[in-house]
Formats: structure tokens, C-alpha cells, sequence
């Protein structure tokens, strides 16, 4: 069991050049149903297997797809999204990064009325491990399956989250990388809902990073909502304020979106808070009581 | 990326906000031909990328052209310290000189524009409280600010700016000329990508004129690549030498005061967490640095210079999650960096992907100062330990 995808997925991959068709074939490699690409202009032709198609539209028509990966370069990377969504895909993945915010504003009010499921930009992906199912860039190596729900706003800590998990032999229903940007399709609160609900989701990890208020918001949901067992934590707790830490969305302004604030509202709202990185796994094993 | 005031100015300007009139001077004569065409009084303003300069003595009005250029002759090269360029202050460079306004009997007020993360659209701020710190106003008195989500499809409509103006307290003649130039700042806004434009204080005259006295105006980095205009306003004076440095490699740096482990990571996340688990075993990290996803042996070398160009490190802990990366790639990478740029601070290695025994081995094999970790804690404790221990 896991959330948002499966092995009934089928995946289309934007943007098919260098970077894009190798990790559709890592997507495939793990399992994944890739059923195509869309380069505009090399519609018909294929690439290692793949059947390219020139819009998302004809390729969705082809192929049945209901997923789709963006690896589309910044400046037409919204363009790449809205085309999804207009073709009527269910769950749209956007790993590039670099896109201007004020692009993702508007895709962001296109998809207000909830039929597309974007998850980043500038994100790692999503995958369901037990259902064979990887769509992004993440290692699937390092991922099983099993009980633990992961979402994270950023991508090598989540797989260092990951690591420890699996070492400890716990297993993942499903990881969301949902992405380092100031505006993202899917928050820490959605992916907690939808952990929320998911038979097969016994606990939570939550990754968070200084910078807005999300991981508040996320908290305040948890407090009121959740009953699984949630376990945070908050990277940049030595960030100096003021300074973009690599990701944009990764800044303290104003003296808002400490990583103390934060820490602070997930205990408040019972969440297990480690301080240090690699005490996620041994947090996530005692609260699974295992 | 941020700009000097006179540039926002300009910016705002050129899409019909009213501002002063002034110029830029980057000497004592340019400052005293710039008064002499502008006509006195002038305001001499301190060109830097940081605010609070009235209080730390960089925004002088000057009434002839000797104290003018008295004053500029000051301001020029002094190095200016305001709460927000932290103890080292900034050197000046470039002065902005500007007709002096009449400001009896006029009101400041506050007007913003940004990107609100929760809502996921720009926000349109006013108060009627400008002249300070907006910080100190959300904090004392949130009531007094006042705010307007833009539609992103229809977009800041006149009426919204009625809205405000009207909120706050403007009179009706007022409010005529406000209305345009809040339509203006939105269209800046918008039409520049940026990230922030801020007006503090907007200047209500007596006589019922507005205009920007000031101008805070930053852009969206991921958006530069369709304003090459824009990116002729970059000032490299007011970066950091060293991340200027880094960037050109596609590294990300920032130096932080004070630290002594200097950190090598993929990725913003885990770098973030590496800094923090460094402070957590009792040391101080002395940056961040995130070598992007690849991590090939050329970023590798690269980041040891930028590292090892700070002099307070003692040690240096390279902490990276591969992936589908090998680490025997990544090892041999390493101590080619080691070698060539001759460290002599001790390295500890921790690496995770494809081949991660092997490249451990090259690593102790290759009689350089390598120590190799399994865990971040491993990692943590051991950095510390060969920068001289907990402090």
C-alpha cells in the first residue's frame, strides 16, 4: 500500500534529453511503468524503448499515462506543468530546479481546483517502494517497503533518513520529496493528510528546514488531526538568518522560520523532535515500539 | 539578488512610480556636480545593500555644495555599520545624491510587495506606520498593516488599491494619486521578477504629492535569465569575495564567523544537517557549502580551495550521500584535491552509494590525513576531535 502512486501508475516523462531519458530508465529499472516521453518535435520517434510524442495530450491519448515526470529546463518547466495538467494528468512530479516564483504563482492558481496533484518543483520525487513504483531521481536502492511515510523538503537528507530506516530493517509505504522551493505544489500538510489515511501508514517521518511556515502549519494539522505516530526534524538549527541556504525557500527573514520556532511548534503538537540527523531511524523504531 | 537603492529607484521609475530626482557618484566631484545640476538642499544617501544607513550616519542633508562635498568626501570609503551589516559594517562606495524634500508636515507610510509562501501569491502591503522598522511594526501593532492577495490571473486590480490607500487614512485627492502609483509598484514588480519591492518610507507631502523617498527592490535569482538588464545591476563589492568564488563553480557558499570545521556536502538539506550535527558534537561549523548533486572531481577540488581559503579551519569533513554515485569514483576525486592543492588539514570522509568499501580503502591506502566515518555521528564526532576538540 502507499499514497499518490502505485504499480497501476503510468508514468510519461517530460523533457526527454540527456538528464530526463536517464532516469526514465532508472525509474524503469526499478519497476516503474514508463510508457513514454514528450519532446516536442521527436513525437514518433523513440528513445532507449521509450516511444516519444510531441504534446502531453497525444501522449496521454496513446498511452493511457496518469503520471508524468518534469526534467523540462527552468524557463519552460511551468509551461511543462500546466500542459500536464491541462491533459488531465493525475500526479505531476517536477524535479527541475530553478524555476522563477512568479511562474509557479500562476501554476499554482491553475491547479487550484484540485485535479492535478503537483509534487515539488526542485524535488527528489516520489516512491512507493513495496508497489515498485519510483518516480524521480532518489536512489531506489537504498528504499524498502513496509510501515514508515517520509516527506521532506529536501533530497540527499531524506535519503540519508531513508538509509537509517532501512538499516533498522523499517520499511516505507511511500517517501514525498516535496521540494525546497518557496512555492511547492504539495506542503508538509498535505503529505501528512494523505499519511493520515493511508491503511498502510503506521508513522511518520517529517523533514522540515528553516524558512516560512509550514512546518507550523503542518504541526497545527498533526495536533488536531493525527493520531499516527509522528517523528520531525528540522535542518538548519546553526543557519545564520538572513542568508538563502542553498535552497531558495531555505531563508530566515524577519527573525521568522527559525529552526527553534519550529522544533518548538512540532513538540508542542506531541510530534518526537530529534535534534540530530541521525537519530531519525531509532526515533522512527521506538515509536513503531519495535 | 539585491540592488542599491538609486538602481531600485530607476527600476521603479521606469514603470511610472514617482520618485526623487537624483544621481549616483562615485567620487567627490560627481557628488558635487550631481548637487550643483539638482540644486540644493541635497540628500547625500550611503550606496549599500543593507538598511538602518540613517541611523549609522550614511543619509546627510547638505545645504551648499561645500558641505556637500564635506560630506561626501566622509561617506566615501568609510565603512558604515547598521544593525543589519552585523559588526564588520560595510565599506561605501557609491553615494546617491538626491533633491532634499520638503518634509514638514508630511506623512511617511509603508508600501510592500512579496511573495506570501502560504497562500502562494504576492501580497500587497501598506501602514500607515513608515519611517521605521515594518519588523517592529508587525510585531507591536500587526493591526496597522494592511494587506491585499493579488490575483495571479486577474492581477493588483484599482480598486485594491483604493482599498488601501483609503485604509490608510489618505483623503480623497490623495488617494487619486496613490491609486497609480500602487498600480505602478505592482507592475515593477511583476515585470522584473522580483522577490521584494519595498517603499519605507512612501512619502505623503504636505502639499498632498507622493513619491518613493526610499526603494528596497530584490529579484527572484531563478528568474535573472530573462533580464539581462537587471543582472548589469549585480555589485559584486557588497558579496562575500569567497561565494562569488563558489558560484562560478555552481558551488553554493556561505561563510559562517567563527567556525572552525569546514563542511563539503551534496545537497542543502543534508548540508544544513551536517552543520548542525557538527555544533551538536560540541564543534563550530565554518560554512555551508552544498557541491550539487554530481560531486565529480572537479567540484570536489574546486570546493577544497573555497574551503580551505578560509584560515580559520582546523579540519574539514566531507559528507556525501551518492546515491547512485560511487564512492571509489568520488575517493579517487578526493585525494587527487588532496594532493594537488597540498591540505594539510586533517579530512573526514564520510561517504554512502555504489562501491562504498573500496573507495574507503583508497582513502586509508593513499597515506594522506584521512579518517573515514560510517554514520554522520562517526563523521561529527571525529571532525571535531581533529580541529582541536569540543569547545
Amino acid at each position: 500500500m502507499s499514497v499518490l502512486v502505485d504499480r497501476k501508475t503510468r508514468l510519461l516523462v517530460q523533457g526527454m534529453g540527456k538528464h530526463g531519458t536517464f532516469h526514465a530508465m532508472g525509474c524503469r529499472d526499478y519497476g516503474t511503468q514508463v510508457v513514454g516521453g514528450v519532446t516536442p518535435g521527436k513525437g514518433g520517434t523513440t528513445v532507449e524503448g521509450f516511444p516519444l510524442f510531441d504534446t502531453v495530450e497525444g501522449a496521454v491519448r496513446e498511452t493511457g499515462a496518469n503520471a508524468s515526470v518534469v526534467f523540462v529546463p527552468p524557463a519552460g518547466a511551468a509551461d511543462a506543468i500546466l500542459e500536464a495538467a491541462d491533459a488531465g494528468i493525475a500526479v505531476v512530479v517536477a524535479i527541475t530546479e530553478g524555476i522563477p516564483t512568479l511562474d509557479m504563482v500562476r501554476v499554482r492558481a491553475r491547479l487550484e481546483d484540485g485535479r492535478t496533484r503537483l509534487i515539488g518543483p526542485n524535488c527528489p520525487g516520489i516512491i512507493s517502494p513495496g508497489e515498485k513504483c519510483k518516480i524521480g531521481i532518489m536512489p531506489g536502492h537504498i528504499h524498502m517497503g513496509g510501515p514508515v511515510g517520509v516527506v521532506s523538503r529536501s533530497g540527499t537528507l531524506t535519503y540519508e533518513a531513508v538509509a537509517q530506516l532501512t538499516a533498522l530493517g523499517i520499511g516505507q509505504s511511500t517517501c514525498i520529496g516535496i521540494g525546497g522551493d518557496p512555492i511547492i505544489g504539495t506542503s508538509h500538510t498535505d503529505a501528512l493528510r494523505l499519511f493520515d489515511q493511508d491503511p498502510a501508514t503506521e508513522a511518520i517521518v517529517m523533514i522540515g528546514e528553516i524558512g516560512g511556515s509550514a512546518e507550523e502549519e503542518a504541526a497545527a494539522f498533526v495536533k488536531q488531526q493525527v493520531k499516527k505516530p509522528v517523528v520531525g526534524f528540522i535542518a538548519g538549527q546553526t543557519a545564520p538568518p538572513g542568508r538563502r541556504m542553498g535552497h531558495a525557500g531555505a531563508i530566515i527573514a524577519g527573525g521568522k522560520g527559525t529552526a527553534a520556532e519550529k522544533m518548538k511548534a512540532l513538540e508542542g503538537a506531541g510530534i518526537r523532535v530529534v535534534k540530530s540527523p541521525a537519530d531519525i531511524g531509532t526515533a522512527v523504531k521506538d515509536a513503531l515500539g519495535k | 539578488m539585491k540592488i542599491h537603492e538609486y538602481q531600485g529607484k530607476a527600476v521603479l521609475a521606469k514603470y511610472g512610480v514617482p520618485v526623487p530626482r537624483g544621481r549616483v557618484a562615485y567620487t567627490v566631484d560627481e557628488a558635487g556636480e550631481a548637487a550643483k545640476g539638482l540644486g540644493f538642499p541635497v540628500v547625500v544617501k550611503a550606496q549599500i545593500h543593507a538598511g538602518g544607513r540613517g541611523k549609522g550616519g550614511g543619509v546627510k542633508l547638505a545645504k551648499g555644495l561645500d558641505e556637500c562635498e564635506a560630506i561626501a568626501k566622509g561617506m566615501l570609503g568609510m565603512t558604515l555599520r547598521t544593525h543589519q551589516t552585523g559588526p564588520e559594517g560595510r565599506v561605501v562606495r557609491r553615494l546617491l545624491i538626491e533633491q532634499g524634500m520638503d518634509l514638514a508636515g508630511a506623512k511617511e507610510m509603508y508600501l510592500a510587495i512579496l511573495v506570501d509562501r502560504g497562500s502562494g501569491k504576492p501580497v500587497f502591503m501598506a501602514s500607515a506606520r513608515g519611517g521605521m522598522d515594518i519588523e517592529e511594526v508587525a510585531a507591536k501593532d500587526p493591526q496597522s498593516i494592511l494587506k491585499e492577495p493579488v490575483d495571479p490571473v486577474v492581477g493588483f486590480r484599482p480598486y485594491q488599491a483604493r482599498k488601501l490607500a483609503f485604509g490608510l487614512g489618505l483623503a480623497p485627492e490623495v488617494v487619486k494619486k496613490a491609486e497609480p502609483l500602487m498600480l505602478a509598484l505592482h507592475r515593477a514588480f511583476e515585470g522584473s521578477d522580483a522577490s521584494l519591492v519595498e517603499i519605507n518610507p512612501f512619502l505623503v507631502t504636505k502639499a498632498g504629492d507622493v513619491l518613493a523617498l526610499d526603494a528596497k527592490v530584490n529579484f527572484d535569482d531563478n528568474a535573472l535569465f530573462r533580464h539581462p538588464d537587471l543582472v548589469e545591476l549585480r555589485d559584486f563589492d557588497e558579496e562575500e569575495p569567497l561565494e562569488v568564488e563558489a558560484s562560478k563553480y555552481s558551488l553554493n557558499y556561505i561563510k559562517l564567523e567563527g567556525g572552525t570545521v569546514g563542511c563539503m556536502v551534496n545537497g542543502a538539506g543534508l548540508a544544513m544537517a551536517t552543520m548542525d550535527i557538527i555544533k551538536l558534537a560540541g564543534g563550530a561549523p565554518a560554512n555551508f557549502l552544498d557541491v550539487g548533486g554530481g560531486a565529480s572531481a572537479d567540484q570536489i577540488k574546486n570546493a577544497f580551495r573555497i574551503l580551505l581559503a578560509d584560515a580559520d579551519v582546523r579540519a574539514v569533513l566531507i559528507n556525501i550521500f551518492g546515491g547512485i554515485l560511487r564512492c571509489d569514483v568520488l575517493a579517487e576525486g578526493v585525494i587527487a584535491a588532496v594532493r594537488d592543492l597540498s591540505v594539510k588539514v586533517p579530512v573526514v570522509v564520510r561517504m554512502k552509494g555504489n562501491n562504498e568499501e573500496r573507495g574507503r580503502k583508497m582513502l586509508r591506502d593513499s597515506g594522506l590525513n584521512f579518517e573515514t566515518a560510517d554514520t554522520m555521528t562517526e563523521a561529527a564526532d571525529a571532525v571535531v576531535r581533529a580541529a582541536g576538540g569540543a569547545r
